[in-house]
């Protein structure tokens, strides 16, 4: 079976239409939205702030608390009940893995940096959308970083590999999803999971389709970023 | 509160002046923007000034409550999102979360705003679930009333689904064109207290001065159908009449948002 | 090889932006090279000076510096002084010798002198590399806050609303006739009649969001004659914003 059409109609490398914004919380100390086909991800970063509980405290560095959770609506089918669970909590720490590589906390002992990310509407590729929010939320905030953080589901469906995965690809029963993501400077990969069977050649495609992919990410995100400033 | 601070809110409430220009009954501008979920079979969010609270409505089939054979199911859930505050923390809903989901619970319970007759797909057997949540976005005060009103426009954009040939719902399928059946449409308006002064709409400082607070459920018609009294220090009858007065007249301002 | 920046002065870039390239560059403030490129390494403004490229935070918490004068609020009394909030990740101490030259007898009731949730005007007398902050109350203007309200600005915005020698803020009080105490940690303390004070937040915030554009300083005397009625000249009073407001004197004893 080859699939050559994919179930909305989209090209093998398109990627669904995006939306961003930041600043939309303005009690956080940087915020931003961002929206992949109906997938959106709402994120606040608060810090450096103080750390509790105090035996989490590094006096070496501050540390990033990244907490994922999906809104109880939000959920393809029946409601999602809060609490989160196991994983919630794995996202949270690939999402954190993800976007450690760019911060230099070393200048905040002893405190935090925390990342809350909500859903409220979900289709897939959420922990990529989460970590797109997240990025630029951290910028909103002040926080130096060496880049910011792009990050798209990829996968294979069938024969092929494809980017941005909805739910209906995401769990068609022969595929695997593989999100990954990238700095948009370097190109070098911060997050990378996968889920079923591909071969190497198949995940060294989705790696290349992932990178260009989160260069149109990255046109979103900045200019995003630089219209939080009215001119 | 500092008692130096809750000196010169006074000194600005005896001029009428609240410390954003707003009069002591006056509301900031609420907005409602509806279908802001596209996994919710309705949902909502409303601004208050810069109070921003979203809802979602899901609806599920299922069995009834032994003692309930002919009525559907209803819940309000709220959680404060640490988004929104960085007082809020991660974590199971605390008292503030616990009350605010019950006051709102009570309003739209209560005065049977939703006909849960109406929700009963066979009788002892299969009934509709009406879970609502609310999830507050940014909180700069006020979160009691616009979370009432953000679970109530909610409720408004709700579109039944469609059931599949088990009476289970068909997620799947577009919804159908139908409402839920809403009898009634409570607002919330909570009056506070302090020192001689009445006010509604608390900026997140001024709630810092609070002395004693009333939560008011009005309906359309102008009854009362749920209160909640909160603060530390005691009401006498006449306050409470005055400041139900005050809900009475200010929830139209509130519905006329809708 | 290639000499050449990438960006416009005062243009808005994202962390890892490319600003210029080449070897004759310096990274300043907010920059880093990677090779031949210098980039940016947060959210900010690009400050071209000769051959340094900085970049101007526009948003971030406020970093403690010596010397720096600003409001903290007291939220906890110790043995030997006190512990305040001075909205930065990290608290300040000030301890019985730094915050009178009163004797303090021995057991004597702290809060007497500082109470918990009093805001005061202090300067930062030293910052450890552990993020360890004193802070000090002997110093001129530096004080306990009596009545007046606090409102909280991003702390990189400060420079602005101070303005050139004072010029910005002596403008709101002149306007309104509050008594305006700018924090550099983004703490500032207004008091006033009730609706000049409100203007005088408005102006404030206006300040806070405007803070990267030009010609600003004219824009706020043209806003603040046509909120309050009064003329406003955008002259530089450097007194102004270094004086304590004399209806406060700095005085001690009795409870708040």
């Amino acid at each position: 079976m080859s699939y050559t059409k994919r179930f909305d109609g989209r090209g093998q490398d398109e990627i669904r239409p995006m939306s961003a914004k930041v600043g939309i919380i303005p009690r956080a100390d940087g915020s931003a939205m961002f929206q992949i086909g109906k997938t959106m991800a709402l994120c606040a970063v608060y810090g450096p702030r103080d750390l509790h509980p105090k035996f989490m405290q590094n006096p070496e560095t501050g540390i990033l608390r990244v907490s994922y959770n999906m809104m109880p609506f939000s959920g393809h089918g029946e409601r999602v009940r809060p609490g989160g669970g196991r994983r919630s909590k794995e996202i949270s720490m690939v999402i954190q893995n993800a976007l450690l590589p760019v911060l230099d906390l070393k200048d905040y002992p002893n405190a935090v940096v925390d990342v809350f990310v909500e859903l409220p509407q979900t289709d897939a590729g959420t922990r990529c959308a989460a970590i797109c929010a997240a990025a630029m939320a951290l910028a909103d905030a002040g926080l130096e970083m060496k880049d910011l953080v792009c990050a798209v589901a990829t996968g294979r469906v069938e024969d092929k590999i494809v980017v941005d995965l909805n739910y209906y690809e995401d769990s068609h029963e022969d595929g695997a999803d593989l999100p990954i993501a990238v700095l948009p400077n370097s190109g070098k990969v911060t997050l990378m999971q996968m889920d079923g069977e591909m071969t190497k050649e198949q995940i060294n495609e989705a790696i290349t389709k992932a990178r260009e992919a989160c260069k149109k990410i990255y046109e979103v995100q900045k200019a995003a970023l630089k219209a939080r400033f009215k001119r | 509160m500092n008692q130096e601070l809750k000196i010169h809110l006074l000194r600005a409430l005896s001029k009428n002046v609240r410390f954003d220009g707003r009069k002591a009954l006056e509301y900031r501008p609420i907005t409602v923007q509806y279908n802001v979920s596209a996994s919710a079979e309705g949902s909502a969010i409303v601004r208050v000034g810069g109070t921003e609270v979203m809802a979602g409505v899901k609806l599920e089939t299922g069995k009834p409550y032994p003692d309930t054979p002919n009525q559907g199911n209803l819940m309000v859930n709220a959680e404060l999102l640490p988004l929104s505050n960085p007082a809020f923390e991660s974590g199971p809903p605390g008292e503030q979360a616990t009350e605010l989901a019950r006051v709102v619970d009570r309003a739209i319970r209560e005065s049977k705003s939703i006909d849960v007759h109406k929700l009963v797909i066979t009788p002892g057997e299969k009934v509709w679930s009406v879970s609502i949540d609310i999830c507050t976005i940014n909180d700069e005060g006020g979160l009691q009333d616009a979370a009432c009103l953000a679970a109530l426009a909610a409720l408004k954009n709700t579109k039944m689904p469609k059931l599949d040939q088990d009476n289970n719902v068909d997620y799947d399928a577009d919804k159908t064109k139908e409402g839920l059946p809403l009898a009634k449409e409570p607002v919330e308006v909570t009056v506070v207290k302090i020192g001689d002064h009445f006010l509604v709409d608390l900026l997140s400082d001024e709630e810092k001065a609070i002395e004693a607070r009333l939560t008011v459920a009005v309906t359309e018609k102008g009854t009362v159908c749920a209160l909640q009294k909160g603060g530390a220090t005691p009401l006498s009858p006449e306050e409470i009449d005055k400041m139900i007065d005050i809900a009475q007249k200010l929830a139209p301002t509130l519905r006329k948002s809708l | 090889m290639k000499e050449e920046i990438l960006v416009q002065d005062k243009e808005i870039v994202v962390p890892g932006e490319t600003v210029a390239i080449g070897m004759s560059f310096l990274p300043g403030k907010g920059a880093y090279r990677d090779n031949d490129k210098i980039l940016a390494q947060r959210l900010g403004m690009v400050s071209v000076e000769g051959k340094v490229i900085k970049l101007i935070p526009l948003s971030g918490k406020y970093i403690p510096k010596m010397k720096d004068r600003i409001v903290g609020k007291v939220f906890d009394v110790l043995m030997t002084g006190w512990r305040l909030e001075i909205n930065s990740p990290y608290s300040a101490v000030m301890t019985l010798k730094d915050a009178t030259s009163e004797f303090i007898p021995r057991g004597a009731d702290l809060t007497q002198y500082y109470g918990l949730g009093d805001y005061v005007v202090c300067q930062i007398s030293n910052v450890t590399s552990q993020k360890l902050i004193d802070v000090s109350m002997k110093g001129p203007g530096l004080q306990k806050l009596r009545g007046g309200r606090i409102i909280e600005v991003n702390s990189q915005k400060v420079p602005r609303i101070i303005g050139k020698d004072g010029s910005m803020v002596s403008m709101i009080k002149q306007a309104t006739g509050c008594n305006v105490i700018v924090g550099q940690n983004g703490l500032i303390w207004i008091d006033g009649e009730p609706e000049k004070e409100v203007i005088a937040v408005k102006a404030i915030k206006k300040i806070e969001e405007e803070a990267h554009l030009g010609g600003l300083t004219d824009r706020m005397a043209a806003w603040l004659e046509k909120e309050t009625g009064a003329k406003v000249s955008p002259m530089a009073q450097p007194e102004q914003a270094e004086e304590a407001p004399p209806s406060h004197p700095h005085h001690f004893g009795g409870s708040q």
